[in-house]
């Protein structure tokens, strides 16, 4: 008998491989001659294992998702992991009951319809492996619908919005299992030819299964559901399945995301799954802003929506980026985007005075913000007395900043012009080291300068250097204190471990719960990436943060930025200190506990 | 007899119970320091007219042997009980005072100019805060901590005010005349020293105020420039070194001074910030108590019988706060004639 049901299905799939074929040769080509040559070198290496092992945790088990919330997890490797299965082993399952290769593209799919007798017991095992794999999905499906309503079970406090052919995909693709199920319960209810899900079931439907226009619409509606999932996906977030694969390989391969906006950029566009992990991580909810997010800020790229807000009102913390189970590079997206969206300053910045060039083995460069915060000044003065280090304090009068602001603004063309001013000087002064006591300053001159004969040092890191080589005293105050891990020094730059030592070796630290700590350490709520937050989203921010830090009760509250200090210190409910001033008092007054300036009286009034 | 309390023993709570007492209604005013007089005794003289302000606290000390106030020094009120009719403040000391009306005349805090520390206040000893300078004037001695008499004086208006950095956005109001005027006293002590201001404008809104400041400039030598400081550094002889950026020529300014006065403004006290926390009373956004409205109910609060005096509404002058004053005992007499 001639069958026309599998025709949607059909022309879905074909519609959804050309669709595919066509943007991944073109996002190839689009990719930087360099990129190529990397992406080509790369299959003849190990990384390659490494990438199928990521394809297989990350993108079939959802291992990243599982890890921090196993019901999410669950949702998302049952239903992917457990489609993959019905189809690996639906072919498989044709294969055995045909004995060859010789069927059809789109015979697995509905074999049920196909092959109603299943006689030998290789069938029926066959049979009950897929009615297990079916019941696993459908799990996963009640578990989706579920978290679309009801969200807070799966531990969550948003959930991404919809676009509407999100909507179609996303209601095809909870269609397609239920479908199927009811297909397949059909067929088991004439042929017996399911297993312990599926002939039950079918049991049920009993007579109304031998109805023609049930049996038959059965299929079709199956082979719609599918059909209309093809067509939308790559329209919708599901695109993200084929494009993380893709960005997987491309990833191992070492391509990096540049400054400027490229293929490579595009790619992690679609990878976005929209699964709304980056949503409960990002602090702008405090300030009651719900739509900047990166999930929302790639959606409106990919619809080429106007941007502006969440590509300006996000302080570039990276909370999200490290929730991100496809491991996107979001903090560099954004900023690779802004420079693409800013208009070029025409500033020429020629008017900078140049301060006067001295010779150096060790250069202090404070930075704009440093300065702001004279107390770490002049703390860090002190030990370079104490030690004996002979510095050149770069920027002591005269100062050129260091560019990272301009950059995060989207102004790279203006930064690389202070990057080279800056830049001539270090050299011309002969330096082995330049040290820098504000993470925005260290993260550029780390990543953006090329100074390959000079060892840059954070601040931090080289008191404990000073620690470890016994040139600083121990003398341990008996205060308590926090540390707050300054994103661009924390996220942006790996340092976790010296900071901490250093407090440890001055005060008594009181260590914050793990949500918060380290590589999720709060936002102090003004990073300078957040160009068009107002000024009270930022104050909602830095308010919620030191409620939080207020609760351990701690004499001080230790950072290593300036401008998490002069944040932090406009609250009012806790000292701060930078871990320079720390370790200062500790070496001049460490028996004496000053009171404590800043600390709002809080008595209860009722 | 209706028990009246007064908090606060500056000159809002001390007038407040001045008049009350010439009525022959008894007071118990709450005072959390040794003494009487908060933030007035910090000052040597009042503007526009150089007034002694100690001759102005002295006018209100015979009221200490008033047999009608009871005057509870070094007590602060750590809970005050709304929830009957009388009312009850219960103090740190354990000590509780029922009232059946409250006056809370609690005041104002200085801004702490630690908090702008790119001024280097508490880092750098040649910048001090415009209250400290008012006790220079009263020990009649001005010099750095070095033992230098300083030649050249910088006063840096707005700060803690206007600034949204540091969360305060509103006006103080005082700090430019209180500037005009700590500056002719200072050409005053010395005759030899250059003095400038450093201001965003100067909102002289008082009737007298303008000519004070014409005279600072005609008669004074005290010269003016608009612009705000950025940032002030230390010189290795202790000199500060402010970056400023001059508006009216349109350049960047830097200039060495021996000493820089911070005019820090004011601030709304511990105890009424505590309430942008606590429920119980209303307070606005800077952390002021709320008058019902501030044209004609400026001395009540929505509490029955809990009444607002001075600054602790708002920045005000010693002579506004002694008229806000008196208007808030006459509320506190309508209050207990009607009751």
């Amino acid at each position: 008998m001639k069958t026309y049901f599998q025709y949607p299905f059909l022309i879905g799939m074909i519609f959804l491989f050309a669709f595919l074929i066509y943007l991944y040769v073109r996002w190839y080509t689009k990719l930087s001659k360099y990129d190529k040559v990397r992406f080509r070198k790369f299959w003849g290496t190990k990384k390659v294992w490494k990438a199928i092992y990521d394809s297989i945790n990350d993108g079939l088990l959802h291992a990243s998702i599982f890890k921090k919330n196993p019901v999410l997890g669950y949702m998302h490797m049952s239903l992917a992991f457990g489609w993959f299965l019905l189809i690996v082993i639906g072919h498989l399952e044709v294969v055995v009951a045909t004995g060859g290769l010789n069927f059809p593209f789109y015979y697995a799919i509905f074999f049920r319809y196909f092959e109603p007798v299943h006689a030998t017991t290789i069938a029926k095992i066959f049979a009950a492996v897929m009615d297990f794999l079916l019941l696993f999905i459908l799990v996963g499906v009640a578990l989706a619908i579920t978290k679309r309503f009801y969200k807070k079970i799966f531990g969550m406090k948003h959930t991404t919005k919809l676009k509407p052919l999100d909507k179609v995909a996303l209601y095809s693709l909870w269609a397609i299992f239920p479908l199927r199920l009811f297909a397949e319960s059909c067929s088991a209810a004439v042929y017996q030819n399911g297993s312990f899900l599926t002939n039950t079931t079918g049991a049920w439907l009993g007579n109304i299964a031998n109805s023609p226009v049930i049996y038959q619409g059965s299929w079709w509606l199956y082979s719609f559901a599918l059909c209309f999932f093809f067509i939308a996906l790559p329209f919708s977030r599901y695109m993200h399945i084929p494009t993380e694969i893709y960005y997987i390989f491309l990833r191992n391969a070492g391509i990096k995301t540049k400054k400027t906006w490229e293929s490579y950029a595009q790619i992690q566009l679609y990878s976005c799954s929209r699964c709304g992990v980056c949503l409960d991580a990002c602090q702008l909810y405090d300030a009651g802003i719900s739509d900047v997010q990166s999930v929302y800020f790639l959606q409106f790229i990919r619809n080429k929506e106007d941007a502006e807000k969440p590509l300006f009102g996000c302080l570039i913390c990276g909370r999200c980026q490290v929730e991100c189970p496809v491991h996107l590079n979001l903090n560099d997206l954004r900023t690779a985007l802004r420079i693409k969206a800013s208009k070029p300053l025409t500033f020429s910045y020629s008017y900078t005075q140049k301060p006067e060039q001295q010779s150096a083995d060790t250069i202090y460069f404070a930075g704009c913000m440093t300065h702001l915060t004279p107390g770490t000044k002049k703390s860090m003065a002190k030990i370079f007395d104490y030690v004996g280090e002979k510095v050149w304090f770069m920027d002591e009068d005269k100062s050129i900043c260091c560019g990272r602001p301009l950059m995060l603004a989207g102004q790279y063309d203006s930064a690389a012009q202070l990057i080279e001013k800056n830049t001539e000087l270090i050299k011309e002064s002969g330096a082995k080291n330049l040290i820098l006591s504000c993470p925005y300053c260290y993260k550029v001159f780390k990543e953006d300068y090329i100074l390959p004969d000079i060892n840059i040092k954070f601040h931090a890191n080289y008191i404990k250097e000073l620690i470890d080589q016994k040139k600083l005293p121990d003398s341990k105050l008996n205060i308590t204190a926090i540390y707050h891990d300054p994103c661009e020094l924390g996220r942006g730059m790996n340092i976790y471990q010296e900071p901490r030592d250093v407090i440890e070796h001055y005060s008594h630290r009181i260590p914050l719960q793990k949500s918060k700590d380290k590589d999720q350490a709060l936002c102090c709520g003004a990073g300078l990436g957040g160009i068009n937050l107002t000024g009270d989203a930022k104050n909602a921010m830095t308010h919620n943060a030191m409620t939080y830090f207020d609760k351990f009760n701690p004499d001080v509250l230790v950072t290593a930025c300036p401008l998490c200090k002069k944040t932090f210190v406009s609250d009012r409910r806790i000292e701060v200190l930078d871990i320079a001033e720390l370790v200062v008092k500790a070496i001049e007054q460490p028996n004496e506990l000053k009171a404590l300036p800043h600390r709002e009286k809080s008595y209860a009034i009722s | 007899m209706k028990k009246i309390a007064v908090i606060g023993g500056g000159v809002a709570g001390l007038e407040v119970s001045k008049q009350l007492l010439e009525a022959n209604i008894p007071v118990t005013l709450i005072e959390q320091s040794s003494k009487i007089g908060g933030n007035i005794k910090n000052y040597a003289y009042l503007f526009p007219d150089f007034y002694n302000a100690e001759e102005l606290l002295n006018s209100y000390h015979y009221l200490i042997t008033d047999p009608n106030l009871q005057l509870l020094l070094n007590t602060e009120v750590a809970k005050i009980d709304f929830s009957k009719k009388t009312y009850n403040i219960l103090t740190k000391d354990g000590i509780s005072v029922p009232a059946d009306a409250i006056v809370i005349a609690t005041g104002y805090n200085t801004f702490d100019a630690r908090l702008k520390e790119e001024f280097g206040y508490g880092i750098y000893e040649n910048v001090i805060t415009s209250v400290q300078l008012e006790q220079m004037f009263k020990n009649k001695e001005i010099k750095t901590p070095s033992g230098k008499i300083p030649e050249r004086i910088g006063f840096i208006h707005c700060v803690g005010s206007r600034d949204a950095k540091v969360g305060n956005t509103y006006c103080s109001r005082l700090c430019c005349v209180t500037a005009i005027k700590q500056a002719i006293e200072t050409k005053k002590f010395l005759p030899s020293a250059e003095i400038f201001c450093f201001y965003i404008d100067l909102r002289m809104y008082g009737l007298l105020f303008e000519d004070l400041y014409l005279s600072a400039q005609r008669d004074y030598n005290i010269q003016f420039v608009r612009g705000r400081l950025s940032e002030a550094s230390e010189m290795l002889d202790k000199r500060i070194l402010i970056k400023v950026e001059d508006t009216l020529i349109g350049k960047p300014l830097q200039m060495s001074a021996d000493m820089i006065v911070l005019m820090v403004g004011m601030e709304a006290s511990d105890f009424s910030k505590q309430f942008k926390y606590h429920n119980g009373l209303e307070v606005n956004e800077h952390g002021f108590f709320n008058p019902i409205n501030p044209h004609n109910l400026r001395n009540l609060t929505s509490k029955d019988g809990i009444f607002l005096a001075g600054t602790a509404i708002g920045p005000m002058s010693v002579g506004e706060t002694l008229d806000h004053a008196r208007g808030t005992a006459l509320s506190v007499l309508s209050f207990i004639n009607a009751n």
